[in-house]
């Protein structure tokens, strides 16, 4: 799964702790998250969705390979 | 506004914040420091030191139950089976410690460390197994110790974490 992540915490000039702080997860699975090694769970996509008032199709994209 | 188009900084953004003296958004990621995340960190910091408390309580009261009949109460039998129970109760609220610390990880901290359980259970039930066949066919000199296997699981856990931490990373 693609997603734009970084380009949007660049954009709202969140650094990683900033974001992991505001939905509670580590700065590490955002980490993950950024360089798609981790599909964050429904939750975490919501709570992401919620910080950059977006819908959660215009930050995850799903790929098929 | 499209799907895709990134938010914009409104004036409200940009408006200082008076209990922080910072713009609105950098207020809003102090305040959910200060109130949310900040309870997050400090319940998952109460949890771990908790596991470790209950941890080396277990391994101390291990120790007396292992070398007490023999060192400190010359095989008193009431006294073991006092030692044996106390230790049992405490493992059990290890184990109850170690639960409340795994549920308060985040998902990929669980994954991380559901993936190291299913590796270092799968390679005790084989490793523990192969060991305790070389002791029946006395293919080894000495008795397969339990103490091994444990020192085993230990080692292949902290391994495994290790590895997947860095592979997330």
């Amino acid at each position: 799964m693609k997603n734009r992540l970084k380009v949007l915490r660049a954009e709202n000039n969140y650094t990683q702790e900033d974001l992991a702080d505001i939905i509670g997860v580590s700065r590490q699975t955002i980490n993950a998250i950024e360089k798609e090694k981790f599909d964050p769970g429904l939750p975490t996509a919501f709570k992401i969705s919620k910080v950059f008032k977006l819908p959660i199709e215009a930050i995850f994209f799903f790929e098929d390979n | 506004m499209s799907l895709t188009e990134p938010r914009k900084n409104t004036a409200e953004d940009m408006r200082i914040a008076p209990d922080i003296g910072r713009p609105i958004k950098n207020a809003c990621i102090e305040r959910s420091r200060n109130n949310k995340y900040i309870h997050m960190k400090k319940e998952r910091k109460k949890n771990l030191y908790q596991l470790a408390a209950w941890t080396w309580s277990w391994v101390a009261t291990l120790a007396i139950a292992s070398f007490g009949p023999r060192y400190i109460w010359d095989d008193h039998t009431v006294l073991t089976v006092l030692a044996v129970s106390v230790n049992l109760a405490n493992g059990i609220l290890m184990i109850i410690a170690n639960r409340n610390f795994f549920n308060n990880l985040d998902e990929l901290e669980r994954k991380i460390h559901l993936e190291s359980l299913a590796l270092t259970l799968g390679l005790a039930v084989v490793v523990g197994l192969s060991y305790s066949l070389l002791d029946v066919t006395n293919l080894i000199s000495y008795d397969a110790e339990i103490s091994n296997l444990v020192f085993f699981i230990g080692i292949t856990y902290l391994f495994c974490v290790a590895v997947n931490t860095r592979r997330y990373s």
